[in-house]
């Protein structure tokens, strides 16, 4: 039996409470008037010394326009439109609508610059969520696949997705409480001038997204709730019941995981930007997911082994999860790259504006991710020997923790703030506060009952698991 | 615990009372024998089908595409409908030898040997369609970066029919390689078996002098798993390239970024369909029904069941993203209420009741466990995966941004008798494969006969009382 040991719930805790100081203190910091906003623009420009055009105010931001718009070279010259580099610059909000007066471009800057607190603690909020979710997915494959090797983690598992029930539920009311400052399509006043939302306004609209969103978050709890339920009973059950059971609502699960999680990923990502739009998007987030979940599954293993907790886990066991965070983090760069690279191919204007927007303003990090979750793993993880040693694969581990994080970073920050995101003390504040959450949470999660599951059909296979 | 410990709860894959001798009595038999009758009327149905498929081959060559029934609008109908076919069928044979070695699947040992081989001789069949499909194919291996007398005149590598080249060509030849490696022990048992001089010869020439010392086995278990990691990315890129030729095109409907993964899974759909219509017949005619249980086939079943789904859910997100795109173009994709009503009406039908509805059948065990309704069901699917690439392809071109532009495609008959050609040509090989090459990997599946075999599995769980 684990004992969530009461160092590390003073850590969490501490976590907690600096996040929490630190967010109040983002939220509080973002500039009220259209004066702060150009308050804090000028300051930045003094920063830079003249920097890049976009963080001049409106009136310099016109002058240049002309020369700007070559350089992108996106300008629609036949229709003479600002062109799309330019709109997608402004923030999509701006899309569909020639809303560039000064003031109005002033009033953009300012709305972005106040959403930029709650896409901080969207980014850190999903991300900690999507690690539990993923293991909840990773734990139903395993379960439906009747893999011979992994019983003997379970526990580890159900433990990480304790964290499933607070952090789901905080998503959710973090999209739904950011409204607007997220997506778009919930202001009627732009709806009502915009053709292109109001043609979508069958699918995106408050009452029926907020459904979705319950549905999800109910749904994944509840498959949790019952495969934890009878995970438990197989260890004083007389029969092969529960285990049954969970085979079963495992499989179910993961059919409503697939169509729930693409809907997911349109709903709380894609419609971020409602007039851009990807077929691939929402497995692209899913290959996100369900790497940065394995990883943790074998950091977990690999902490909970070094204080003695998991002695019947073997190096086999960790090569095999090793394995798998190599393989999904190729997969991740599969999907990425197809993606990318499709609409960088056909560069159709209305498609091609998202890429535009990270490429030009998130440029290292865009391009940097990738050496985080592609080039990294792909040469620490490849040698055998290694997938075995625990410290190498807590290495990798982290980066691709971190890889990820940017991942979901820059999925939501230039959707919400446009060229405004960085990564400041509302950032780390709120990256603080969820870590604190999730440890606690898991902590408390793996205390509860004994690491190592009893009666699974396939436990002696896992015991004896050998690679 | 010896290595040989399984769960009891798995049900075995090796039924009936069999020893390693009988694995290689069992398996050397249709070679060893004679053929029958039915095999060569078989035979030569497949053979006479290939002839004629070659004739109009020779016919389009010779007189020019415009005898199939392409027109200005639909410049690829069933050319590429066929070839992505075909290596849509290619690819199960490389999930089943190498995907599901990765992922330590005992069951894969009885099929992979078929799977491979239909992977082959899909695949060369698949590589018959871009060359015949060209309007000058002598000029083809122009295709080719090889320095010549124009100044060095070099291919563009922005291509994606050029990218084709490449994964096929290299996909055949892993394949081939990786085929083959494994046959070498199964080739030297043939070799040491028979009793004919001039089979020695043979199989001595095709086995590589194997000898099956420890090293040997070690170095084969080694390249076997290299291999497989390096196949697992090539099945997967294979026809990721082959989705490029459609995605980075400006077409609705083609330019769609899900179509790297999902024509993926369509792949795996298709071709386990086509290994469960071959081995179901072939288990039957060879008698390997101890071999091929019908465990095997529910997992099988199950594969489908997950890359349908799969499929399913890229269907449903084609259909959504096309209307919530707003774009008007999307009205007529192959996935949109245009194409439900539109004058391809029944080729969309066919599709959405032969991948999405039929499929959902094998939800329930007793079906899925059921041989001859597996049987029908991987028939339908075949017929579906070829309407899927013809919907795709047709419908989106018939009608794309310009009214004026719309048309109808209806194939010749030069079109359908390359098509039954090269069903021709893929039954005649694989004929001949039944007859001469091992068709189950005996070696590894005497591998898993103390773990998995029936008998073994009754004897662990008797001493255990």
């Amino acid at each position: 039996m684990y004992k969530f040991s009461s160092k590390l719930r003073l850590f969490a805790i501490v976590c907690m409470v600096l996040g929490l100081i630190g967010l109040v203190f983002g939220f509080l910091s973002v500039p009220g008037t259209v004066e702060e906003a150009n308050e804090i623009l000028a300051a930045q420009e003094a920063h830079h010394s003249g920097g890049e055009a976009h963080h001049e105010d409106g009136a310099a931001h016109h002058e240049e326009g002309a020369e700007h718009h070559e350089e992108a070279n996106f300008v629609d010259e036949v229709k003479g439109e600002p062109g799309y580099s330019e709109r997608a610059m402004a923030g999509d909000k701006d899309m569909g609508h020639a809303a560039h007066e000064d003031g109005e471009h002033m009033e953009h800057v300012l709305h972005q610059m106040q959403t930029k607190p709650w896409s901080a603690t969207f980014i850190a909020a999903f991300f900690f969520m999507m690690i539990a979710l993923g293991t909840l997915v990773f734990y139903a494959i395993q379960n439906a696949a009747q893999a011979g090797w992994s019983p003997l983690l379970f526990r580890v598992m159900e433990g990480i997705t304790a964290y499933l029930l607070p952090g789901s539920v905080i998503v959710l009311l973090v999209v739904i409480f950011a409204g607007e400052h997220f997506y778009p399509w919930m202001n009627h006043e732009l709806v009502a001038e915009d053709e292109i939302l109001q043609g979508k306004s069958g699918y995106l609209n408050f009452p029926f997204w907020l459904i979705r969103g319950i549905i999800y978050v109910a749904g994944w709890n509840l498959y949790r709730y019952f495969a934890v339920k009878n995970s438990r009973d197989l260890d004083t059950a007389e029969g092969l019941q529960p285990y049954k059971n969970i085979f079963k609502y495992s499989i179910y699960f993961l059919a409503f995981f697939i169509v729930t999680e693409s809907t997911m990923a349109w709903d709380w990502f894609m419609s971020m930007t409602p007039h851009w739009y990807s077929t691939l998007f929402a497995w692209y987030i899913f290959a996100s997911i369900i790497v940065s979940a394995v990883t943790v599954i074998a950091i977990v293993t690999v902490s909970l082994k070094a204080i003695g907790q998991l002695e019947f886990v073997n190096d086999s066991h960790l090569h095999d999860l090793a394995k798998f965070m190599f393989g999904f983090s190729v997969f991740w760069t599969y999907l990425w790259f197809g993606q990318f690279m499709l609409i960088w191919y056909a560069n159709i204007p209305e498609e091609v504006t998202y890429f535009i927007l990270r490429i030009q303003e998130y440029n290292p990090i865009f391009f940097g991710m990738l050496i985080l979750n592609f080039v990294f793993p792909i040469l620490i993880l490849m040698n055998s020997d290694f997938k075995r040693v625990s410290w190498f694969v807590v290495i990798a581990g982290i980066i691709i923790l971190v890889g990820h994080y940017i991942d979901i970073f820059l999925l939501v920050m230039p959707s919400t703030v446009g060229p405004y995101g960085s990564f400041g003390i509302t950032e780390l504040a709120a990256l603080l506060f969820f870590l604190g959450l999730f440890i606690f949470t898991v902590g408390m999660g793996l205390s509860k009952v004994s690491l190592r599951p009893k009666n699974n059909p396939f436990l002696v296979e896992s015991e004896h698991f050998h690679y | 615990m010896s290595s040989h410990y399984e769960a009891p709860i798995r049900e075995p894959l090796i039924l009936g009372e069999k020893s390693y001798h009988d694995i290689s009595v069992d398996v050397g038999a249709p070679i060893l024998g004679k053929a029958n009758k039915s095999w060569w009327i078989v035979f030569s149905i497949a053979l006479v089908a290939f002839l004629w498929g070659l004739g109009c081959i020779v016919y389009t060559v010779s007189t020019g595409i415009g005898v199939w029934g392409l027109n200005k609008t639909i410049g690829w109908a069933w050319d590429i409908t066929n070839f992505v076919w075909w290596v849509g069928i290619g690819h199960a044979g490389t999930l089943i030898s190498a995907v599901l070695l990765l992922f330590r699947q005992k069951w894969r040992m009885a099929i992979n040997r078929s799977a491979e081989a239909m992977t082959i001789f899909a695949v060369v069949q698949a590589g018959l369609f871009p060359i015949i499909h060209m309007g000058r194919p002598w000029l083809a291996y122009w295709v080719l970066p090889i320095p010549n007398q124009f100044g060095s005149l070099w291919v563009n590598f922005n291509s994606p029919l050029l990218w084709d080249v490449f994964a096929i060509s290299t996909y055949l030849s892993v394949s081939l390689v990786f085929w083959w490696t494994g046959l070498l022990p199964d080739f030297a048992m043939i070799r040491d078996r028979t009793k004919s001089p001039f089979q020695q010869k043979i199989y001595g020439i095709l086995s590589f002098g194997w000898s099956g010392r420890a090293k040997d086995w070690q170095r084969f278990e080694e390249v076997s798993l290299v291999l497989a990691g390096l196949a697992t990315p090539l099945v997967l890129s294979v026809h990721t390239i082959v989705s490029f030729d459609f995605a980075t095109s400006v077409v609705p409907g083609w330019h769609s970024t899900i179509f790297p993964p999902y024509f993926v899974a369509g792949a795996i759909f298709s071709g386990f369909a086509m290994v469960q219509t071959l081995l179901l017949v072939m288990r039957k005619v060879v008698s390997l029904e101890n071999y091929i249980t019908i465990v095997h086939i529910e997992f099988m079943n199950k594969v489908i069941l997950l890359t349908g789904g799969i499929v399913t859910v890229a269907y449903l997100t084609e259909y959504f993203i096309g209307w919530y795109s707003g774009v008007p173009y999307e009205n007529y994709t192959y996935l949109s209420f245009g194409a439900a009503t539109g004058p391809y009406w029944w080729a969309f039908w066919a599709l959405i009741i032969c991948n999405l509805i039929v499929p959902l059948t094998l939800w329930v065990k007793k079906w899925r466990r059921n041989i001859l309704w597996t049987f029908i069901v991987a028939l339908v699917i075949n017929i579906g995966m070829w309407f899927e690439r013809f919907d795709i392809i047709v419908i989106c071109l018939s009608k794309d941004r310009l009214a004026s532009s719309w048309s109808m495609f209806s194939p010749t008959f030069v079109d359908i008798g390359v098509f039954v050609g090269t069903i021709g040509f893929f039954f005649v090989l694989f004929l001949l494969y039944a007859r001469t090459f091992p068709v189950i990997a005996q070696a590894e599946v005497k591998s898993i006969l103390k773990s998995s075999g029936a008998r073994y599995k009754r004897i662990r769980e008797s001493g255990k009382d």
